[in-house]
């Protein structure tokens, strides 16, 4: 075909310097080492190990949603009901701990109610895909915080540190230095990663995403592969409100209400668009290191909460618009490249 | 041209599905409390969800041309603590100015968010994401983390939202604005160029653009509108509860979109009416006004509400899937 058309396609891409510079990822690691920069300027502790795994456990809850946000955002969809999500296995696993269950059971729950309610946004949005994915995980987001207000009221559910494996989660280091749930996220992220990249399935997850038609009509199966990842992101909401039970040491229906904003944030900030098949793992999880040791570090400095909400905003709006804005022919050809 | 029976229109528009589901409502709830039907408590129901019907009018909008703006709640905040820090600070303000104030500003935010969408190329939602966040932080800011009391307002300001003066002694204040504003909309969308203009840009882009509409500018329009919509909503808020606390408003951006949702507004774009997203609102508002007046628990409504969402919007589909399929049968091969 490449000669009639006079057309070839390039399989493997050279390396050239100039590409390497012009890449978002370049750009992302960059700011991610002035960040550092700056938090090793605000505190003399930051640039030690137990300084900089501390700065990590305090968003990496948030960040096990990443892996499979990344997912929905490539195949191009969104799940905004992530946080209700988060709330609801969290109250269900409180109340099945306090109505006596071992704790490892109280557990499964929490992950089994997480699987369950990512099945049913997926059922919904493969039954009914007149449906558009943000109408229908707002309905669920309502649904599933109501349901765990409904539970438990303006009551909050406690008790776990009585648990000690279970608040090793994660306040838990191996060998008194790397904490388990840095390590538990990053096996996580490679496998996620590996999938993403490397597998038939990632693939297919970029075709579906560049024209759901197109995939469908080459064979994809994609309800299936919806299905499978709306109910892989309700695992994950179990696993992140497992995490976040632990820090606590209690659940309260309000238990991540904005978790979904930061979660998507991270992955577009990374590059991962929301219009679907763009983007890589890589940039994402840049980006949620990035996000979070930079909340970290303004925190360290006592900025206020609400300067950190102006600065959190117009940075992920400038990622976005920075690529299209004519800045010259830099951002011109990564816009194209990503296109 | 073949007259539609009775039946058909009924069957086929979207708006009298919703009258039927919104009567089943009424009389549910009335016949379980005969306090609901008065006029009294109508008047609440129109008073206290005053502001989602202003609000849902500029969504609308903002829908049909294919955007979305989750970031009104967080505009709603930063106008409507702007004009009572105002009134805080020089009590001697009017009224009038201190919603023109809280509009000027909700403008200003919307025509931000029009500007990044138009000609930034940024998508709407991660758009509104960020703004939504940088409004609310904005508006802790400007308050220094404090909040405007009843008694740091003016008299005639708190008035403003339970007196009857601009519907001539009859309705309230605020229900007038909100009548004002359904009947402009309501004309503009339906008879005028600019209307047509919006659905155009909605349904095609790239066709409108063609057919010599300035796409860009109406979609900074449309933005622009609901920024000071919700900039209107500010002041009413803060009028009618007679307080300005840093976190109003918080997810009321969500019941608005549901709202429009719920009235028939595709969230593709393109598609939408001021009577189905009227509607709408009002079956919203009386869900969530009517649930605790028949003895429903607060902590339900939520759960109540997130369902009857998705019910509708499920039901929704279907019609419209077997009313395109009745439209098949009846086309002539």
């Amino acid at each position: 075909m490449a000669g009639k058309s006079g057309r070839t396609i390039i399989a493997e891409e050279k390396f050239s310097l100039k590409k390497l510079l012009v890449r978002w990822e370049t750009f992302l690691v960059i700011i991610f080492i002035l960040v550092n920069i700056m938090n090793a300027n605000i505190s003399d502790k930051y640039m030690s190990v137990p300084g900089l795994f501390n700065a990590t456990n305090s968003f990496l809850s948030i960040a096990f949603l990443t892996l499979p946000m990344c997912y929905i955002l490539l195949i191009g969809e969104i799940d905004i009901s992530v946080g209700a999500q988060v709330a609801l296995s969290a109250v269900l696993l409180g109340i099945s701990f306090n109505a006596g269950l071992p704790m490892w059971l109280a557990v499964i729950v929490a992950l089994g109610v997480g699987v369950v309610c990512g099945f049913i946004n997926g059922i919904i949005a493969i039954k009914f895909t007149e449906l558009n994915p943000m109408i229908i995980t707002l309905g669920t987001q309502i649904l599933f915080r109501g349901i765990a207000e409904m539970i438990l009221k303006d009551q909050s559910t406690g008790g776990f540190t009585s648990v000690k494996w279970f608040s090793n989660l994660y306040w838990g280091k191996i060998g008194g230095v790397v904490p388990i749930m840095f390590v538990i996220f990053v096996i996580c992220a490679v496998i996620f990663g590996v999938v993403m990249h490397k597998s038939t399935f990632g693939r297919r997850m970029y075709a579906v995403g560049s024209n759901k038609l197109a995939a469908k009509y080459s064979g994809i199966n994609v309800p299936k592969m919806r299905l499978t990842i709306y109910t892989l992101t309700g695992l994950f909401c179990g696993i992140c409100a497992v995490f976040a039970s632990s820090q606590m040491g209690s659940a309260r229906p309000n238990v991540g209400s904005g978790y979904e904003l930061d979660a998507i944030g991270m992955c577009v900030l990374g590059g991962v668009l929301t219009d679907g098949g763009k983007g890589n793992f890589i940039g994402a999880m840049i980006s949620v290191f990035l996000l979070g040791l930079l909340k970290y570090g303004l925190g360290l400095v006592n900025v206020s909460s609400n300067i950190m909400l102006v600065v959190k905003g117009a940075l992920l709006i400038f990622a976005v618009m920075i690529p299209h804005l004519n800045l010259g022919r830099f951002f011109k050809k990564r816009a194209v490249k990503a296109a | 041209m073949e007259k539609k029976s009775l039946w058909k229109t009924i069957t086929g528009s979207r708006e009298a599905s919703l009258v039927i589901v919104l009567v089943i409502l009424c009389i549910f709830i009335a016949s379980r409390n005969s306090t609901f039907l008065t006029l009294g408590s109508i008047e609440g129901l129109f008073k206290n969800y005053a502001v989602n019907f202003v609000l849902t009018c500029g969504m609308m909008l903002v829908l049909i041309i294919g955007g979305i703006d989750i970031s009104i709640g967080s505009t709603l905040a930063f106008s409507g603590m702007t004009a009572s820090l105002i009134l805080r600070d020089f009590p001697e303000t009017s009224v009038l100015v201190a919603f023109l104030i809280s509009i000027a500003v909700g403008c200003v935010c919307g025509l931000i968010i029009g500007a990044i969408v138009a000609f930034g190329k940024v998508p709407p939602i991660i758009c509104t994401l960020g703004a939504m966040s940088i409004y609310r932080g904005l508006a802790y800011l400007v308050a220094k983390n404090e909040w405007v009391s009843a008694s740091e307002f003016s008299k005639a300001y708190k008035a403003f939202a339970q007196s009857r003066y601009l519907g001539f002694g009859l309705i309230n204040n605020l229900v007038v604005i909100v009548i004002i504003l359904l009947v402009i909309f309501y004309i503009v969308m339906k008879w005028t160029p600019i209307g047509r203009k919006v659905y155009a840009v909605g349904s095609n882009a790239e066709a409108a653009l063609v057919s010599g509409i300035k796409v860009t500018k109406v979609k900074v329009a449309c933005y622009t509108i609901l920024g000071a919509l919700a900039g209107l909503s500010g002041a009413m808020f803060t009028s009618l509860y007679a307080s300005s606390q840093g976190n109003m408003g918080e997810g009321i951006e969500m019941d608005v979109i549901a709202a429009c949702v719920v009235g028939g507004v595709s969230l593709n774009g393109g598609r939408g009416s001021v009577v189905g997203v009227f509607l709408g609102t009002l079956i919203i508002s009386i869900i969530g006004k009517g649930l605790p007046m028949i003895g429903v628990s607060q902590f339900w409504q939520r759960a109540i509400k997130g369902l009857i969402i998705l019910l509708a919007v499920i039901i929704n589909v279907l019609v419209q899937r077997q009313m395109d399929k009745a439209a098949l049968k009846r086309r002539e091969i």
